[in-house]
């Protein structure tokens, strides 16, 4: 098709969503029920043109339309069509796209599910996303053109680069991006409270499942990144620190604290303010860390500094969306709050610290992250702040919030009894010392100290989140979904740390040199190189070794890890091989030849690593089970349909 | 506690918090931070003698030489003007190669003539330099080619 209607659809885009970011605040703002109504249609057609935009977009990817100037630079006709059309979220411009796409599918999801909500609230959390819109439509329309065309047309394109040609990333990007986004919808519903005045109770009901849902797809989109980059980039690390990794995981702390301080919201009318404040810093966070991605601040000075009106525009972008949003705060916040109290030992106090030590995490990995930029602009040297520091900085915060997590989990609102929850759980807690220093030495070697500790804790919260499932398994007791969520998030928690402190404390990593038919021993398996072979792939050639594992002297598995060239950017990569169980990864990476038909390989034990996603899946099942809670599907049924009908307040049927 | 105590209790822990934060970011930097010099610095004797640093530039041409069958190697780093020998001892990054802009983080071997790296990185693609060694190369008139 051609691609100026892509252009022109976004125009089009671009307007509606002026139309449905203003007439409907004004309408809410006056009163006025027909320019409110407007809200819901625009946002469908809005979607409907950004969707053609994309669709428009891909179709060039896919009939490798090279006269498009976005489409040169980052495909190629040799590339398989599953990464063609991946490669339109592979570079700047698509992943703006992408980007805006999601916001309006979000938006109309909003509009979509928003029967039950109150004209003037839905409107103006409408408005509120229409004008993000408008804001990501006129950045590609303005500095970021995905369909500038190339003349003349170039013959073949240079290619995606190759560390994307991978399965994972074709959802990992959209995964990610559908998480940060969504939390322009908690964004929206605080600044709709803000306008109206009104946060109750009922506020949180509506903001709180919002929430949980893109912190579902946050956590699995950091998810499938930290896999990927562990296979990918070939050297088996799965957590950087790195300032694009960090760039998305600010969010997540920020929208987990949101999640949180809702449930007191909506539970007991409390920590107002204070939650219409995480909503804001939540999609803050994901909009700085998008943008200065994506303009490359922080990745590369250089980058940033070529192309100054994209740097500039995002700039002011940035600060517009908060400065409103915090003046609106400072300005509507002191009314809002309410004047109940709760004692010191009660839950409300156990998700204050939570929310704190969430608040105090986020921030110190903010500030490790922009802390070069600073030390920089001062002159005062140029620093990297590395994994180390950052280990360091973020272990301080989180230990503690694990332990409290197990205590305040299962404390009761308003007046909590810790005794009774001592009472009831320090034999949980006796257990999980006993497991977490007798396991590791029974199967890994005698823990250090911080191991021990990081061990307990993991153990601890485990034990403690299977209580309540198992007595509602057993029939014994009756909780809610939520309540439940809550339960198989945390246990989530638990696996996952278990893996990070067994992989970092046991992990045994070794860089030697082979040569085809000598074998090497690592962590008591035994790596023979039996042959090294080639062979071509679809755009590049590999090299392959073919490497048996075995443990004492029986078969454990065949790995084949690759070297491979990519033909039309003449670049190297690593393809790992891994032999994946829930105890244990062994891994497999080739090196550089040698010389001698030597080559250096790195060899890794990696204890338990997979239970670090595996963790995160279960966290993300966690939210999932607490949307489904009945009482966000009752009060939608009920209020849909009119009291007449005497509808019974059970959601048979609805899903 | 009252809804005044709760407001004391947040703000006040927040403020300890962002405190204790900076504290920490900051004494972590100064002891763990590895700094960035230059190699015509780091030839002149000027660079930390008891902890790592980072040196940048260009991976000479042809300078990359080992023994064969093992995985301890040295090639030269230049600024274009200067020139700094470098031992490692692993496996290489994908995109080292002859004039690739890399970073190496190690300690200066006691002679002071020899770097000795503990970690090479080069990253993304071949375009790419780090702002770092970009600068540095700028100041002696090497045109830093722009990647994406």
């Amino acid at each position: 098709m051609n691609p100026e209607l892509g252009q022109i659809a976004l125009i089009i885009a671009l307007m509606l969503s002026l139309l449905q970011g203003v007439i409907p605040l004004v309408g809410a703002q006056r009163g006025d029920f027909a320019f409110m109504r407007l809200a819901k249609p625009a946002a469908i057609a809005q979607f409907g043109f950004v969707l053609i935009a994309f669709g428009i977009l891909a179709s060039a990817f896919i009939n490798n339309d090279f006269s498009l100037q976005y489409v040169a630079s980052n495909s190629n006709s040799q590339l398989p069509v599953l990464f063609r059309f991946a490669a339109v979220w592979g570079a700047h411009e698509g992943s703006m796209l992408l980007w805006t796409l999601i916001l309006s599918a979000w938006t109309i999801a909003v509009a979509l599910r928003s029967g039950s909500l109150p004209l003037d609230i839905s409107s103006r959390v409408l408005a509120v996303l229409g004008l993000l819109s408008v804001g990501t439509l006129s950045f590609i329309l303005f500095t970021s053109n995905p369909f500038l065309r190339l003349q003349p047309a170039a013959a073949d394109g240079a290619d995606l680069n190759p560390l994307l040609q991978d399965p994972a990333l074709v959802i990992h990007p959209p995964m990610l991006y559908v998480g940060y986004v969504g939390l322009s919808v908690a964004f929206a519903f605080a600044i709709a409270a803000m306008l109206s005045g009104q946060l109750d109770r009922q506020w949180a009901r509506w903001t709180r499942p919002w929430t949980t849902a893109s912190w579902i797809f946050l956590t699995l989109g950091i998810s499938l990144g930290s896999w990927w980059a562990y296979y990918e980039l070939g050297w088996g690390g799965w957590w950087f620190w790195d300032p694009v990794e960090n760039a998305s995981f600010m969010p997540w702390l920020a929208a987990t604290a949101l999640f949180h301080s809702l449930a007191v919201t909506e539970s007991r009318g409390l920590f107002k303010s204070w939650t219409l404040l995480l909503a804001i810093m939540a999609f803050s966070l994901s909009l700085l860390g998008t943008f200065l991605v994506r303009s490359g601040i922080i990745v590369s000075v250089h980058a940033f500094a070529s192309d100054p009106t994209r740097g500039f525009f995002i700039l002011a972008f940035l600060l517009l969306v908060i400065g409103i949003a915090l003046a609106l705060y400072a300005w509507r916040a002191p009314s809002l709050d309410s004047a109940a109290g709760f004692q010191a030992t009660s839950r409300e106090t156990f998700l204050l610290l939570n929310n704190v030590l969430l608040v105090i995490a986020a921030s110190l990995i903010l500030v490790g992250t922009l802390y070069p930029l600073f030390m920089d602009a001062l002159n005062l040297g140029k620093v990297s702040v590395g994994p180390p520091i950052f280990e360091i900085i973020f272990i301080t915060p989180m230990l503690p919030l694990v332990f409290l997590m197990g205590l305040g989990m299962h404390t009761t609102w308003r007046t909590g009894n810790l005794t009774a929850v001592w009472r009831d759980y320090r034999w949980l807690m006796v257990a999980s010392v006993v497991l977490a220093v007798a396991g590791p030495w029974l199967f890994y070697g005698r823990p250090s100290a911080l191991t021990a500790v990081g061990a307990i804790a993991a153990v601890w919260i485990m034990l403690v989140s299977l209580r309540e499932p198992l007595a509602a398994l057993m029939g014994k007791a009756q909780h809610s979904r939520a309540r439940l969520g809550m339960n198989v998030a945390h246990f989530g928690v638990g696996v996952f740390t278990l893996g990070v402190v067994v992989v970092s404390a046991f992990g045994l990593e070794a860089d030697r040199a082979i040569k085809p038919g000598e074998a090497l021993s690592v962590a008591g398996y035994e790596f023979q190189l039996n042959d090294l072979t080639t062979g071509n792939g679809p755009n590049y050639q590999w090299l392959r070794g073919d490497v048996t594992v075995s443990q004492d002297g029986a078969l454990v598995a065949a790995l084949s890890p690759e070297k491979r060239r990519y033909l039309v950017q003449e670049s190297m990569m690593t393809e790992a091989g891994i032999d994946a169980r829930l105890s244990r990864d062994l891994f497999v990476a080739m090196g550089d030849p040698l010389g001698d038909d030597a080559w250096s390989v790195r060899v890794q034990y990696k204890p338990l690593v997979r239970l670090i996603w595996l963790g995160t899946i279960i966290m993300a099942l966690g939210g999932l089970l607490a949307i489904s809670d009945r009482r966000y599907r009752v009060r939608q049924k009920a209020e849909a349909k009119p009291p007449k009908t005497k509808t019974p307040q059970v959601a048979k049927g609805t899903v | 506690m009252t809804p005044k105590q709760q407001r004391m209790l947040s703000v006040g822990s927040l403020v300890v918090g962002l405190v204790v934060v900076s504290a920490l970011v900051i004494s972590a930097v100064d002891s763990a931070g590895d700094f960035y010099h230059e190699i015509d610095v780091v030839l002149a004797g000027d660079y930390p003698k008891d902890r790592s640093f980072r040196v940048g530039g260009l991976v000479l041409e042809g300078s990359l030489a080992r023994e064969p069958g093992s995985l301890e190697l040295q090639f030269t780093l230049t600024d274009t003007v200067n020139q700094l020998p470098v031992s490692y001892t692993g496996v290489l990054p994908d995109l080292f190669r002859d004039g690739q802009g890399i970073i190496a983080t190690g300690t200066m071997a006691s002679t002071g003539t020899l770097f000795v790296a503990d970690e090479i990185l080069a990253k993304h693609d071949e375009n790419y330099m780090a702002p770092e060694v970009a600068e540095s190369l700028k100041k002696r008139g090497y045109e830093v080619p722009e990647s994406q």
